[in-house]
């Protein structure tokens, strides 16, 4: 294997989510793992197709539920019932059904925390650079272009033979981008 | 039903196209970018001047009111909360519009949303900030505002009481606001790097490649992307919701006739949806014209917020009349009293403003030649926009203007300060308006795209024979 450094990977642009799609299920048949594609908008079945894993995001935002909930619990007992006891209109001082509605506030808020910084954090944004932004028609991949980038990490990969593996798939250009 | 469904005319004429004259995906990215990057036309430096000379008005206004304090306003006793809090209540009723539309229709996969949410979000963005203008400042004291937030300080050795209802309203609107924003960002952020990715000049692409996180569109980031989209609607459905029922806990938990009734949570949720979809057709009509996206804002997206607006309308309506019912049959007199007051009393003609622009004028939109007429929409969702705003205030005035004891009856009238106050959070809002269409892509592009190619696959489900009317989407 030679060394590869230097690269990326190779980059095939494709012209619509379906020629993408066969793209990407012909190079798992063919047995390169290190892929990923860059579209203007989510295509279903993608992740299917690359066998990506299921996001694990739901979990982390169950985990900023359960802060808020207890934190909301917590919080208000704490404040209401231990260092500042008063009675006001005669009402207990701490009772579920008036906690109730800043128990789901905090629940939903710490939630939605979760859920963007989350998100971001999986992603690795905010990120300043990325070899893929090398590739000279990178514009199009937020517009109407569909790449696909074998990366030089994987094993099966050969800057020359990966590039002509693709070219048979209907990519109208190519490219091997520098990393 | 067979033939109905098989039948390409009869489909259209069911799931009218939410796309016209079939662009392709580089077309939508055209239309909808190229506002940001053509030079700054003078209309909207004349548009700038006009929205920031009133928030300049605001901000006098509000130094005026903080420098002097609240009795500048029409506040009085026994009517305590006077335009504030209608104010308030308006524009945080307007924003719900924008989640409905952003999170709701989402989860119930409601195509038509994906061009109007983007901008409905914003709405929703700018009238919470306009509506938080209102609560900070009828604290009296401003700068202790902090002391509303749990925060541990030597000024104030004591803790809130979340016994009332108040704050659970600064919990409710700070969460919503945060939330709201998160959102909008969220649905930004691949839509800021188109913007990037066409950007001319070095100092366009710095600025927008920083805006968009440094967003690359891979297929990992868009698996968790739609993930925590998915999770944003799913949190902020039961939250658009919670809001107005615990901004109406306000009123609900007290012990003033008029006030204390179990309807105002559903009834407080529907208003508000009724006014900010009001609000939607007004600012949309203008936009959709100005911005020349005629095509990706189609009217069977206006007709579908029209019948949004009848039904919301008519819910309200019917609450109208149930609050008068329970009135009567509770047999309670002071209940019964301040009904039989607000439909005759001295603010009879706000109520009447009320009944004529909230119940009567969305029946108009039955027909549907008035529900597709652009200038009859943007005249009546003015109309729906004035209606709420007198309902917030008919609940607040009529409740509070006669009290237990006739010694301490009284009529509020707003002051001067109190008008130019309203009159400079529109300009407020127009003003964040006018600053996102000038940089930021007012239509969802990825999701429309995302749409169009849905759109295109569903119609590869029906026999072959039907599918050929229409062309397929073209990349370029």
């Amino acid at each position: 294997m030679a060394d590869h450094s230097s690269i990326h990977g190779v980059v095939a642009d494709f012209d619509s989510p379906d020629t993408l799609l066969d793209a990407v299920r012909a190079a798992r048949a063919k047995g390169y793992t290190k892929m990923e594609a860059y579209t203007p908008f989510p295509i279903h079945g993608i992740d299917e197709a690359m066998g990506a894993k299921q996001s694990i995001l739901g979990y982390i935002v169950l985990c900023g539920s359960a802060t808020g909930l207890i934190t909301a619990v917590l919080l208000q007992w704490w404040t209401g019932a231990i260092v500042y006891p008063l009675v006001i209109s005669g009402k207990p001082l701490f009772a579920f059904e008036f906690a109730f509605p800043i128990m789901f506030e905090l629940t939903v808020l710490l939630s939605a925390f979760a859920a963007v910084f989350g998100m971001l954090g999986l992603n690795g944004l905010p990120r300043l650079n990325h070899p893929i932004f090398n590739y000279s028609g990178v514009a199009g991949s937020s517009d109407d272009r569909f790449l696909l980038v074998i990366e030089a990490s994987d094993k099966k990969f050969d800057a020359n033979e990966t590039k002509d593996f693709l070219a048979s798939l209907g990519a109208e250009k190519l490219e091997v981008v520098e990393a | 039903m067979a033939d109905l469904a098989f039948d390409p005319k009869a489909v259209e004429q069911l799931s009218p196209p939410l796309v016209t004259g079939q662009p392709s995906l580089h077309d939508v990215t055209e239309a909808v970018s190229i506002h940001t990057e053509i030079e700054t036309h003078r209309n909207w430096y004349i548009a700038l001047a006009i929205s920031g000379s009133v928030t300049l008005l605001l901000g006098a206004m509000l130094a005026y009111l903080i420098a002097t304090g609240i009795g500048v306003w029409g506040n009085n006793n026994p009517v305590g909360w006077g335009w504030d809090i209608t104010n308030f209540v308006f524009w945080i009723g307007i924003g719900h519009a924008g989640t409905l539309i952003s999170a709701i229709l989402f989860l119930f996969r409601q195509k038509w949303r994906t061009s109007i949410n983007r901008f409905a979000e914003a709405m929703t963005l700018f009238a919470v900030a306009c509506a938080g203008i209102y609560p900070l400042v009828h604290v009296g004291r401003p700068w202790r505002a902090y002391w509303l937030f749990p925060i541990p300080n030597a000024d104030l050795a004591m803790w809130q009481n979340f016994r009332s209802p108040l704050l659970w309203d600064v919990f409710a609107v700070s969460t919503y606001a945060t939330v709201s924003a998160m959102f909008w960002y969220v649905g930004l952020i691949p839509d800021i790097a188109i913007i990037r990715d066409r950007a001319k000049t070095k100092l366009r692409h710095t600025i927008y490649g920083i805006a968009s996180l440094g967003w690359r569109g891979s297929a990992t980031h868009w698996k968790n992307y739609e993930k925590a989209y998915m999770i944003l609607a799913g949190l902020s459905t039961p939250l658009v919701l919670s809001v107005h029922t615990i901004v109406s806990f306000d009123f609900a938990v007290s012990i003033i006739p008029g006030w204390h009734t179990t309807i105002f949570p559903p009834y407080f949720v529907a208003g508000a949806i009724f006014s900010g979809f009001a609000m939607v057709i007004t600012l949309m009509v203008i936009a959709r014209w100005v911005f020349g996206v005629e095509h990706l804002v189609t009217m069977t997206h206006l007709e579908n917020m029209n019948k949004v607006i009848l039904a919301t309308g008519t819910i309200v309506g019917y609450a109208y009349a149930t609050e008068f019912f329970i009135a009567w049959y509770s047999g309670n007199e002071y209940e019964r009293f301040t009904f039989i007051n607000r439909a005759m009393g001295p603010y009879a003609w706000a109520y009447w403003t009320m009944v004529s622009c909230n119940v009567i004028s969305p029946q108009f939109f039955w027909f549907k030649k008035l529900r597709t007429s652009i200038p009859f929409m943007f005249v009546l969702s003015i109309f729906v926009n004035i209606g709420m705003w007198f309902e917030r205030f008919v609940i607040i005035a009529t409740s509070l203007h006669r009290d237990y004891l006739p010694s301490s009856w009284g009529y509020f009238r707003p002051t001067i300060v109190d008008i130019l106050t309203f009159f400079g959070t529109f300009g407020l809002f127009i003003t964040l308006f006018v600053f996102f269409t000038r940089f930021l892509p007012i239509i969802a592009v990825s999701e429309v795209k995302g749409m169009m190619i849905q759109t295109e696959h569903e119609k590869h489900y029906l026999p072959a024979t039907t599918s050929g009317s229409t062309e397929p989407v073209k990349a370029h």
